[in-house]
């Protein structure tokens, strides 16, 4: 199926969050995550299963003021 | 003094727009500043060397919500940087213009409140309007951070009589003057007026040396904060001779 990430259309295999971590080679110790808007703790990654054309932002510590 | 954590600096330092990580994190260094913001990103390109910086830096984290224009997009920033950070402290940001880059006071507000109550320790970048400041000590926050003037112009205290009125409104309230400053000599002033702190980014970031910006900040923030306690003496209209007139020689 077709999800979004971080605002880019990706084809993936993965039923959770977990498995497209995996599968797209994110360490999850280093990410933070939201599904369609809403947080999803780290706690949550194996049970959180993925919808068609699912909004997911999975963002990293950057620079900031 | 911000939540039960007493820095021994009273610099608060932002970290992007740096050359280069290692030029960061000397100024870091130069600055003294025991706590630095950062923010949450797709990932790019520096995503690894920034995560391994920070990973060496001792420094207290204060993630902030930048670009966020909601309540919900800043409460799941907020939310997000908790878990990757393990901190409760959120600069909050809620901003009101692109252009202007103005906090938008009403969202603030109704995210602070929503955030205090989910257990964070909020540091709300607000504007120096008293009932404001009222609203966002009741929704729980214990720390106000007034902008001096929009966000990277680098124009300093722009409104300085309304920020003396919530320097003395709001005596017991840590206040850290955010945004907006461009000289030390405007953070200087900022500290001589009594506000507890300085939080800034761009005038560093942006110097041609910002290490040795970083110190000069560091020297004005300090010999600022050292004036107001020393207290400052009192303007006068005319001149007032220092040296004694008694023993002056007759000639």
């Amino acid at each position: 199926m077709r999800v979004q990430l971080n605002g880019h259309t990706i084809e993936t295999n993965a039923d959770t969050l977990a498995e497209l971590m995996v599968e797209q080679q994110i360490d999850p110790r280093t990410v933070a995550t939201a599904l369609n808007g809403e947080f999803v703790p780290r706690s949550r990654y194996a049970s959180q299963l993925l919808e068609a054309d699912s909004q997911l932002e999975i963002l990293s510590p950057m620079q900031g003021g | 003094m911000f939540y039960q954590f007493t820095p021994q600096s009273r610099f608060l330092l932002g970290t992007a727009g740096y050359p280069s990580p290692d030029i960061l994190h000397q100024a870091i260094d130069a600055s003294g500043a025991e706590i630095i913001t950062v923010s949450l990103r797709r990932e790019g390109s520096e995503g690894g060397a920034f995560r391994s910086l920070l990973q060496q830096l001792n420094k207290r984290i204060l993630p902030n919500t930048a670009g966020c224009h909601t309540v919900k997009e800043a409460v799941t920033t907020a939310q997000m940087a908790r878990e990757l950070f393990d901190t409760p402290w959120i600069k909050l940001e809620v901003i009101g213009h692109a252009d202007t880059l103005q906090p938008d006071p009403f969202a603030l507000v109704e995210a602070a409140r929503i955030l205090c109550a989910d257990g964070f320790q909020v540091f709300p970048y607000t504007t120096e309007d008293l009932i404001v400041g009222e609203k966002l000590l009741e929704a729980g926050c214990e720390v106000l951070m007034p902008w001096g003037a929009p966000i990277g112009s680098g124009q300093g205290l722009r409104n300085i009589e309304g920020l003396r009125a919530m320097r003395a409104w709001f005596k017991d309230v840590p206040l850290i003057i955010d945004a907006g400053i461009g000289a030390p000599g405007q953070a200087a002033q900022a500290m001589e007026m009594g506000f507890d702190a300085v939080l800034l980014n761009t005038a560093v970031a942006k110097a041609r040396d910002p290490v040795r910006m970083a110190g000069a900040f560091a020297a004005a923030i300090h010999g600022g904060h050292e004036a107001f306690q020393a207290g400052l003496m009192e303007q006068r209209d005319m001149a007032s001779a220092s040296t004694p007139i008694f023993g002056l020689a007759q000639f």
